[in-house]
């Protein structure tokens, strides 16, 4: 089940024998049951007492003014942070923030990256990057770590090892760390720290995300539990955070709201265990802390996003991951499914545009349109109608049209497309219309049984002995204009 | 062109022209009307559903629980701020129950070891707690570093009771926090945890194993 990490980019189109395999696999639809059950639950619990749509309604107003101001806030936020001693840097795509990050790491003759969990160092393939160029990047995050040690990708964006359980974990811990066998999770933790510990003070920089961005004051936050944010930005001598350039907020008091939604939508957490907020390197007098903070903004395709009023919309993502926790589909085939950074509704709408609709053609159709994750979004991203607007995007056969979105009209196939025009030539007709129906209604015998993909679990439609104006025709006349709606008869 | 302007170029030039504009809306939700002694026992409920230890005590009495709370756990040593006036009034006490006290006044480059590995406890002050998440405000100074509250294994918080807050909104707001962020400000709430593995809670995986707040003027 567990693809290697590697070369994701490669194996994204094949989606439907991998979600066969997890379908067939009893231990990974149990272990997402499970968690996503879970969590879940806990989320409907952290909101109880709250007014939560008046906090969605907030949640999505400020993250949406952000975006309205996004060029200026950037600005802001650069100036800012400068200001404070923090340098800035703009990367179009993950290769030139990689190879931002190596510069900084070859200047400072860094042999030894210490990682929190970001996101978009994923999306980068960072970690790659850095081995290649003989630069070790070690993941600090327990579920990351997990997830490197096993050479496999984040199956989750907030619980990247959702997808093994205790025993797999052990197993691996023994195999590749030497820990002995044990299911006591706190033993296994503990094993973690100790072996972590050594690392975070070894360093020589540290990688972190960022989860907002404040222009107002250039400050960095930071959500967390376990503490190995709060030591990838304090330890090491040198902290680079890397994060999309819509990560930033207007106002210090736009964090408090999306705080409250973040960590009660992901986890269910009044609060995380810690908030850090980090606005400038080590000041003279200061015993510790990284000496030089370095944020690297990053685009990677979010510019484009942002061209389209509609689209737009799924830059106010805060990355809770409520959308996963809540999918039909998701829950059942697990995140590896995907092949992409970024799984579930949230990645659907958004891995389309960061590697194109021709790569990830497979995304806009894996959804039931239950409405599920619209639903839950803390930031009211219409989520399945951005689903149908890329799903739009990828049958689109218009070339002058102009669309944002690289890859549109990948779908489109010749037949199909003529099948439709003929549709749309006899549905607006009426003669032929009739004549093609009535025709249709006495051939009905001719139907095959067995019609690709839609009869595999379905069986074949018939088409009715009459048609609808056949049976209109046959009702009397006193029948079909009853006095019950007879003004509508008489507006037509 | 460098990459700055080419990103700045294509978000200003939008193809469906100006993002319209939203006006701010600060709704209501978010405000809370909490008495002292709410405030206080909302803190301690969260506090103590997320493993934090919260005492309650006078202002002449905390050193004696910081004590008992110490030998309990067998602690050698205790990291203290030299400044601060909880540091102060540490020293004065002259404590026979405290263990060895030590102060971080040196960069962590000249003593990294000691710290991460012999260290068994260091106590903070704070700036004021958060009612409804349960939550301390953490500013470190040069006096209390950063990895003060996050390498050894005890943290031990002082609160002034008169000084918790109903919201994050709230302290913002009233300490002013927008004029001039310090190098790094924390909310810490609970010691260190992660659920990481088959989402059993586990404590103390990187920061604190313990956190332990003592209010003090909570008499």
């Amino acid at each position: 089940m567990n693809q290697p990490s590697q070369h994701p980019h490669s194996v994204v189109q094949e989606f439907h024998p991998r979600a066969r395999e997890a379908l067939a696999n009893p231990q990974i639809r149990a272990n997402f049951r499970k968690a996503m059950d879970g969590l879940m639950t806990k989320r409907q619990t952290a909101f109880e007492g709250w007014e939560l749509e008046a906090l969605r309604d907030l949640g999505a107003n400020i993250r949406q003014r952000a975006l309205s101001k996004l060029p200026d806030l950037l600005e802001q936020l650069e100036a800012n942070l400068t200001a404070n001693g923090v340098q800035v840097h703009w990367a179009n795509d993950g290769d030139e923030a990689c190879q931002i990050i190596r510069d900084i790491c070859v200047a400072r003759e860094a042999k030894k990256v210490i990682k929190g969990k970001s996101m978009v160092s994923e999306e980068m393939e960072l970690n790659h990057y850095l081995e290649a160029q003989g630069i070790e990047a070690l993941e600090s995050d327990l579920g990351e770590y997990i997830v490197q040690l096993a050479e496999e990708t984040p199956s989750h964006i907030i619980m990247p090892a959702i997808h093994k359980n205790t025993t797999e974990i052990s197993d691996l811990l023994h195999d590749k760390t030497g820990t002995e066998r044990s299911h006591d999770v706190n033993y296994l933790t503990a094993s973690a720290r100790q072996q972590l510990r050594e690392k975070f003070m070894q360093a020589d920089v540290g990688v972190s995300g960022v989860n907002f961005a404040v222009a107002e004051t250039g400050t960095l936050c930071l959500v967390e539990n376990e503490g190995n944010g709060r030591m990838t930005t304090t330890a090491p001598a040198c902290h680079i955070a890397v994060t999309g350039i819509e990560k930033v907020l207007e106002k210090l008091d736009d964090v408090p709201p999306l705080l409250a939604l973040l960590t009660r939508s992901a986890t269910g957490q009044h609060i995380t265990t810690y908030f850090n907020m980090i606005s400038r390197p080590r000041q003279p007098g200061e015993q510790d802390g990284p000496e030089a903070v370095h944020l690297v903004l990053v685009d990677n395709g979010r510019s484009s996003i942002y061209q389209d009023n509609e689209l737009l919309e799924t830059l106010r993502c805060i990355r809770c991951g409520a959308c996963m926790n809540h999918c039909p589909v998701y829950t059942r085939v697990g995140g590896h499914t995907y092949g992409t950074t970024y799984p579930g509704p949230i990645g659907s709408i958004l891995m389309p545009h960061l590697l194109g609709l021709d790569e990830t053609q497979h995304m806009p159709t894996a959804s039931s349109l239950c409405g599920a994750c619209g639903e839950v979004c803390p930031v009211k991203i219409p989520i399945p109608d951005l689903l149908v607007r890329l799903r739009r995007e990828s049958v689109d056969g218009d070339k002058l049209r102009v669309s944002e979105v690289r890859g549109h009209g990948v779908k489109r196939r010749r037949v199909e497309s003529l099948a439709w025009l003929g549709w749309q030539w006899m549905h607006s007709r009426p003669q032929l219309y009739r004549l093609g129906t009535a025709v249709s209604a006495r051939l009905r015998a001719l139907v095959p049984q067995k019609l690709g993909a839609w009869t595999r679990y379905r069986s074949a439609p018939r088409l009715a002995p009459q048609t609808l104006h056949q049976m209109m025709q046959k009702r009397t006349p006193t029948a079909a204009n009853t006095s019950q709606q007879p003004h509508r008869e008489a507006t037509r | 062109m460098s990459a700055r302007e080419q990103i700045l170029q294509r978000l200003r030039e939008r193809r469906d022209g100006p993002v319209p504009e939203v006006p701010a809306s600060l709704t209501t939700s978010m405000v809370r009307d909490w008495s002292a002694a709410e405030k206080l026992d909302r803190f301690q409920q969260l506090m103590e559903s997320v493993h934090g230890e919260v005492h309650r005590t006078s202002a002449t009495d905390w050193i004696d629980t910081l004590a008992d709370v110490l030998e309990k756990r067998g602690a050698r040593n205790l990291l203290i701020p030299r400044l601060h006036d909880i540091g102060a009034q540490i020293l004065a006490s002259d404590h026979p129950g405290l263990p060895e006290l030590l102060h971080y006044d040196a960069p962590i480059e000249d003593w990294r070891p000691t710290l991460f590995n012999d260290v068994d406890a260091a106590v903070t002050s704070t700036r004021g707690a958060i009612a409804e998440t349960g939550t301390l405000i953490v500013w470190p100074t040069a006096d209390e570093p950063r990895l003060m509250s996050l390498v050894p294994p005890v943290h031990i918080a002082i609160l002034e009771a008169d000084q918790i807050f109903s919201t994050f909104q709230e302290a913002i707001a009233l300490q002013n926090w927008a004029s001039r962020m310090p190098t790094n400000a924390l909310l810490v709430s609970g010691p260190s945890k992660t659920a990481d593995i088959e989402q059993t809670l586990a404590y103390g995986v990187h920061g604190p194993k313990e956190l332990i707040v003592i209010v003090v003027g909570a008499d």
